[in-house]
C-alpha cells in the first residue's frame, strides 16, 4: 500500500534502507508500527503479518529529525512565522521535534505563553513543539524568570538567545536556579562590547568589504566567562548554541576534558559557508555569530567528527522580505534552515566523505535530543513512530518559492544539495501530506 | 567581409600636388594669411592641415597657426557606434573669435562629420568665416554642406569606400577606392 | 571590449580599464578647459544624484560633470536622520526607476548599498561612496592626479596616512594603485588600521618616519573627531603629533613628494598649514580633475543601453584584398 495514504495506526514499513544512528548502522529492513509507537525494527523483507503492510519504496528510514535551535516567532512576530508554519517547514524539512526560542514577544517568560505555544503546535498537528524559556524576564538580564512555573508548564531549557546573559554573576545564578529542575541553560556566546556595531566576521573580507567587523574571541570571551563560572556550580548543565570560531571549539574541548558538563552545537551554515561568501553584499547571509573564515569551517567538521561538538541545530530565523531586501547594515540577522538542514548534513558531510550517514544523522536526532534531554531521535523500542522516509540520493536546487516557512531568507538559495524528505511520520500518523494554509 | 582595391585615386605626387594647390587657393580666395587659422578635424585632417599650414608658410614666409579637433563627442551617431568610441584630444589653442577658420578632413562623404565639427568649433568662439577643405569629396551628401576647397572629386558607389593613407599615420601616402563585398 | 554598466568600486578593475577611464578623463579636462564648457554627448540622459550621506564637494563636482556633458541631472538629497532603514533607499530606487532615469549616481552611509540598487534597478550604478567600502571617482581621480606628474606609476611609493578602518577612499585608492604597479603603504594608528590589509597588496607601517621614508606621494586622510569620542584613539593632540604630515615628517621623503587629501581638510591636525598650500600639493588639482574624471566615467557607462551585440572594428573581420594578392 502507498505511504501517502497511510491510515492505520498500527502497520508495517517494508522495503526500506534501516538507518539507525543510535547504533551507528544501516540495512535493508522493515519496521512494525503498533498504535503509533515502534514496536519493532528488523533486517530483511517482513514476513506474513496480519498487520497492513506499506511499501517504502525501498527508500530510507530514519528517526524523525530533532531540531532544538528553532525560532518559531510566534507570539509577536507572525509575520515572519508561526507555531503552524514553522511546524510545517519542520516537517518537510524531516523535522519531527523542535525546541522553539523565547525571543517572541512577549518572550516566553510567563507559563501562559508556554502554554500557548504548546496549544499552537497541538492545533497545527505537525511536528512537535519543545518551548524553551527565557532565562531572565523579558530576557533583560536583570531578574530570573519563574523556572519552576515554566517547566511545570513544558519548557524544557532556559535561555536569552537572541542575546547573551550580561554578567557572570546572573550567569551563575541563573546556573543555581536551573540546577535542581535538571534543565540545560543554553548560552548564546557574544561580548556585546566586542560585536558593537559589526555585522560581519572581522578578518579580511569585513576589510574588503568596509564592513564592520564581529571578532572571534566575540564569541570565545564571552564562552570561557561562562566555563568559569560553570565550574562553581554544582550539578547545572550548559549547552552553547550557535558555536563559529575555532576557539570557541577548543574551550570547549578543554571543558569537557576537565569533566564540565557541557555539551555544544553548531549549525549547517558554519559548515558550508565562510565570510568569503559575503562579497555580494547577500543579506541572507547575514547571521549572527557571523559566518567566519576558511579555517574556523574546517575545524568545525572536524569539532563533528571528533565529538567536541555534540550535535547540529539550524538556528531557523525567518525575516520578512522588505526587511531583508535593505542595504546590508540595515538587515536583520540570520537565515531560515529547517528544510535545508538535512540536504546540507548529507552533501557536506556524508557526500564530502566526512562520516557515514548515521554517523551525520546522529547529530541531528538523538544527540541533540540528549543535549536537552528531549525524547526521541530514535528507533528504540516503545518510542513514538516519528519517523522520515527520504532519498539521499536525490540532487535538487533550493529554490525560495520551493520553502514551507512563511519567509523565504535562505542563505542557500541556488545551492545544489542531496537528499530529499519524502515522508514524516509523527506518532505513526503521516503529515506529509497536511499542509495548513500559510 | 572583404575589401577588394579597385583603383589608386591618388598617388604621392598627386597629393602633394592636390595640397600645393589647395593651399594657393586659400591663400588667395582670402587675400592673405590674416586672421587664418587651420584646424584639422582627427584623425587625417590633423596631419593635412599641417601640411597645408607648413605650404602656405613656405609661400607667404610667416607661420600660420593650426589646431586638431576631436569631433567624438558632438556626433549625432553616437548611441549606434562602438560602445567606447575613444575620445581623442582636442587643441585649439588660438582664440577663434573673428578669425577665418579653414576645417581641413581627408574625405567629405555624408557631412555629419563636418556638422559636428561646426557645432564644436562654434562653442569655442564666433569665427569671422569657416571654409572647409578636403582631400577627397566622395559624393552622396545627407546634409547641405559643401567643400570650399577640394583636392579631388570622385564620384562613387554607396558600396564603394575611399581610403586616405597618410606617411605619419599610415607608413605611405595614397588614396585608395575600394570595394567591400561579402 | 567588455562594456561596463556600473561602477561601484576599483576592486578587480584591470589596468587596461584604469588607463582608459584615465585616457577618457584627459580628453573631458579639456573641455572644462574651454569657454563653453559643455559638449552634448549626454543630452537626453537622466542622471539621479542620490545622496544620502551629505557631500557638497562630491555632489556638486558630479552636478557639474553632468551638465558639461549636457544631461539632464535631478538631485535627491536626504539628511541621514530621517531615512530609516533601508525603507527609503529602495522606495526612493524605485520611484527613480518608474521616472525613468537612465544612471544613478549613489552616496550612502552603508556599504553594499549601490550593489543593492544595481540588484534592483535596470539603469547604471555609479557609487559615490558606499559606507567604509570604496568610493571609485575619488580614487580615479586621485590616480589622474599622479600620473598627470609621473607618466606612470611603476616604482613609485604612496603612502597612506589616517584612518585606515574607516576610509573608502584608502581603499578604492589601494586597489587601484596596486593594480597599476605602485608600491603602497599604508600607516595610521595601531587601532586604526583594519585586520589583514597586507593581503589587499599593501605594506603596514605605524611609524609615520618609517612610512615616509623615500615617500614619492602621500594622500592624507582626514581623521573623523567621533573616532576620538569612542576611544580608537586618545587625543587629536596625540594624533597630530604621531602622525600629522608637517615639514618635519616629510624630511626623508621624496623632495617632490606630492601632497594629496581628499578633503575637506582639518589643518593643523592631519595636515600642517604650509604643507597644504605648499608648492608639492595637488590638492586643488585634485578637485580640477574630480570633475574631468567623473565626466568620463559617465561618457564611458552611458553608451551600454545602446546595442546588446558588440560590435567589432572592419580591421577584424575584414580581408584586404590588392591587385588579386593578399595585404595587410
Amino acid at each position: 500500500m502507498n505511504l501517502n495514504q497511510l491510515s492505520h495506526r498500527s502497520y508495517i514499513i517494508d522495503h526500506v534502507t534501516i538507518v539507525d544512528p543510535k547504533k551507528n548502522a544501516a540495512y535493508a529492513g522493515y519496521i512494525v508500527v503498533m498504535d503509533g509507537k515502534i514496536d519493532a525494527v528488523e533486517k530483511g523483507r517482513a514476513k506474513e503479518s496480519s498487520l497492513p503492510v506499506y511499501n517504502g519504496g525501498g527508500l530510507h528510514l530514519a528517526p524523525g529529525f530533532v531540531d532544538i535551535h528553532v525560532h518559531l516567532r510566534e507570539p509577536g512576530f507572525e509575520y515572519k512565522e508561526t507555531v503552524a508554519t514553522g511546524a510545517a517547514a519542520a516537517i518537510a524539512g524531516g523535522f519531527t521535534s523542535v525546541a522553539c526560542m523565547p525571543n517572541t514577544s512577549p518572550a516566553i517568560d510567563d507559563r501562559a505563553v508556554v502554554e500557548f505555544i504548546l496549544n499552537q503546535a497541538k492545533l497545527a498537528g505537525l511536528a512537535r513543539v519543545y518551548p524553551i524559556a527565557a532565562a531572565t524576564k523579558g530576557r533583560k538580564g536583570e531578574i530570573l524568570s519563574e523556572y519552576h512555573e515554566l517547566v511545570e508548564a513544558g519548557a524544557v531549557a532556559v535561555t536569552d538567545d537572541g542575546a547573551p546573559v550580561p554578567t557572570a554573576e546572573m550567569v551563575r545564578r541563573v546556573l543555581e536556579y536551573a540546577a535542581p529542575l535538571g534543565i540545560p541553560f543554553i548560552e548564546h556566546c557574544e561580548d556585546m562590547s566586542a560585536s558593537g556595531e559589526g555585522v560581519m566576521h572581522e578578518g579580511f573580507y569585513s576589510t574588503k568589504l568596509g564592513l564592520k567587523g564581529i571578532p572571534a574571541f566575540s564569541e570565545e570571551a564571552c564562552l570561557a566567562r561562562d566555563l568559569v563560572v560553570l565550574k562553581s556550580v554544582k550539578g547545572a548543565r550548559f549547552h552553547a548554541a550557535h558555536m563559529s570560531t575555532r576557539g570557541s571549539i577548543e574551550l570547549i574541548r578543554r571543558a569537557k576534558e576537565d569533566g564540565l558538563p557541557v555539551t555544544a552545537e553548531t549549525a549547517p551554515h558554519y559548515l558550508c559557508l565562510e565570510d568569503k561568501d559575503l562579497e555580494t553584499y547577500n543579506t541572507n547571509l547575514k547571521i549572527n555569530p557571523p559566518l567566519r573564515g576558511h579555517e574556523d569551517r574546517l575545524a568545525m567538521i572536524e569539532a563533528l567528527k571528533d565529538g567536541t561538538m555534540d550535535c547540529i541545530a539550524s538556528d531557523h530565523a525567518p525575516h520578512a522580505a522588505h526587511e531583508k531586501q535593505v542595504e546590508f547594515n540595515a538587515a536583520p540577522n540570520g537565515s531560515v534552515g529547517l528544510e535545508t538542514m538535512f540536504p546540507l548534513v548529507v552533501t557536506h558531510l556524508v557526500r564530502a566523505g566526512h562520516m557515514s550517514l548515521p554517523q551525520a544523522l546522529a547529530l541531528i536526532t538523538h544527540r541533540p535530543a540528549e543535549c536537552l534531554g528531549l525524547p526521541g531521535g530514535t528507533l528504540a523500542r516503545g518510542a513514538d513512530a516519528d519517523l522520515v522516509l527520504f532519498d539521499p540520493e536525490e540532487e535538487w536546487t533550493v529554490r525560495a518559492e520551493d520553502l514551507h516557512s512563511r519567509s523565504k531568507n535562505s542563505a542557500f538559495i541556488g545551492h545544489r544539495v542531496f537528499g530529499s524528505v519524502k515522508h514524516t511520520l509523527v506518532g505513526g500518523v503521516n503529515v506529509t501530506a497536511t499542509r495548513i494554509g500559510v | 567581409m572583404s575589401v577588394y582595391y579597385k583603383a589608386v585615386l591618388l598617388d604621392k605626387d598627386a597629393i602633394r600636388r592636390a595640397i600645393k594647390r589647395i593651399a594657393h587657393e586659400i591663400v588667395e580666395r582670402n587675400g592673405g594669411v590674416d586672421d587664418l587659422v587651420i584646424v584639422g578635424i582627427r584623425r587625417r585632417g590633423v596631419p593635412l592641415a599641417k601640411r597645408i599650414a607648413d605650404t602656405i608658410a613656405q609661400m607667404e614666409e610667416c607661420n600660420v597657426p593650426i589646431g586638431a579637433l576631436d569631433i567624438t563627442l558632438y556626433r549625432d551617431d553616437f548611441q549606434n557606434v562602438l560602445k567606447h568610441p575613444q575620445v581623442g584630444k582636442t587643441e585649439i589653442k588660438e582664440d577663434i573669435t573673428n578669425r577665418v577658420v579653414v576645417l581641413v578632413d581627408d574625405v567629405l562623404f555624408t557631412g555629419r562629420t563636418i556638422r559636428a565639427a561646426l557645432d564644436e568649433l562654434i562653442d569655442f568662439g564666433r569665427p569671422k568665416k569657416i571654409q572647409l577643405a578636403v582631400l577627397v569629396d566622395r559624393g552622396h551628401r545627407e546634409l547641405p554642406i559643401k567643400a570650399d576647397y577640394v583636392g579631388k572629386n570622385v564620384p562613387t558607389s554607396e558600396n564603394e569606400m575611399v581610403e586616405v593613407h597618410l606617411e605619419e599615420i599610415d607608413g605611405d601616402d595614397e588614396v585608395l577606392l575600394a570595394e567591400k563585398a561579402s | 571590449m567588455n562594456h561596463r554598466k556600473h561602477l561601484l568600486g576599483l576592486e578587480g578593475m584591470s589596468a587596461e580599464e584604469i588607463t582608459r577611464f584615465l585616457d577618457t578623463a584627459e580628453s573631458f579636462k579639456e573641455v572644462s578647459e574651454r569657454s563653453v564648457k559643455k559638449v552634448p554627448a549626454l543630452r537626453g540622459t537622466t542622471v539621479a544624484n542620490l545622496f544620502f550621506e551629505s557631500s557638497t564637494r562630491t555632489r556638486i563636482s558630479f552636478e557639474l560633470a553632468e551638465k558639461r556633458l549636457s544631461a539632464d541631472s535631478v538631485n535627491f538629497t536626504t539628511s541621514g536622520s530621517s531615512v530609516s532603514k533601508g525603507e527609503s533607499l529602495r522606495d526612493t530606487a524605485q520611484n527613480i526607476e518608474a521616472m525613468r532615469v537612465q544612471m544613478i549616481v549613489i552616496r550612502h552611509s552603508a556599504a553594499g548599498a549601490p550593489h543593492f540598487l544595481a540588484s534592483l534597478l535596470n539603469g547604471s550604478v555609479i557609487n559615490a561612496g558606499d559606507g567604509a567600502h570604496e568610493h571609485p571617482t575619488q580614487g580615479l581621480l586621485d590616480m589622474f592626479t599622479l600620473r598627470e606628474r609621473w607618466g606612470s606609476f611603476a616604482g613609485k611609493r604612496v603612502v597612506i596616512v589616517g584612518d585606515l578602518a574607516h576610509s573608502r577612499v584608502a581603499r578604492s585608492n589601494i586597489h587601484g594603485l596596486v593594480t597599476m604597479g605602485a608600491e603602497v603603504v599604508v600607516c595610521g594608528p595601531p587601532t586604526l588600521i583594519p585586520l589583514d590589509i597586507e593581503r589587499l597588496g599593501v605594506s603596514v607601517e605605524v611609524d609615520l618616519k618609517q612610512a615616509l621614508e623615500g615617500a614619492d606621494a602621500v594622500n592624507v586622510l582626514r581623521i573623523q573627531m567621533e573616532r576620538q569620542q569612542r576611544g580608537l584613539f586618545p587625543s587629536i593632540d596625540e594624533y597630530a603629533r604621531r602622525w600629522g604630515i608637517n615639514r618635519q615628517a616629510l624630511k626623508n621623503a621624496h623632495k617632490e613628494c606630492i601632497i594629496m587629501h581628499p578633503g575637506p581638510m582639518n589643518r593643523g591636525i592631519e595636515i600642517a598649514q604650509d604643507v597644504a598650500d605648499g608648492e608639492n600639493s595637488v590638492i586643488l588639482d585634485q578637485v580640477t580633475n574630480g570633475v574631468a574624471v567623473r565626466m568620463a566615467v559617465l561618457y564611458l557607462l552611458s553608451g551600454g543601453s545602446a546595442l546588446e551585440n558588440e560590435e567589432t572594428t572592419p580591421q577584424q573581420t575584414e580581408t584586404r584584398v590588392r591587385e588579386g594578392k593578399q595585404v595587410a
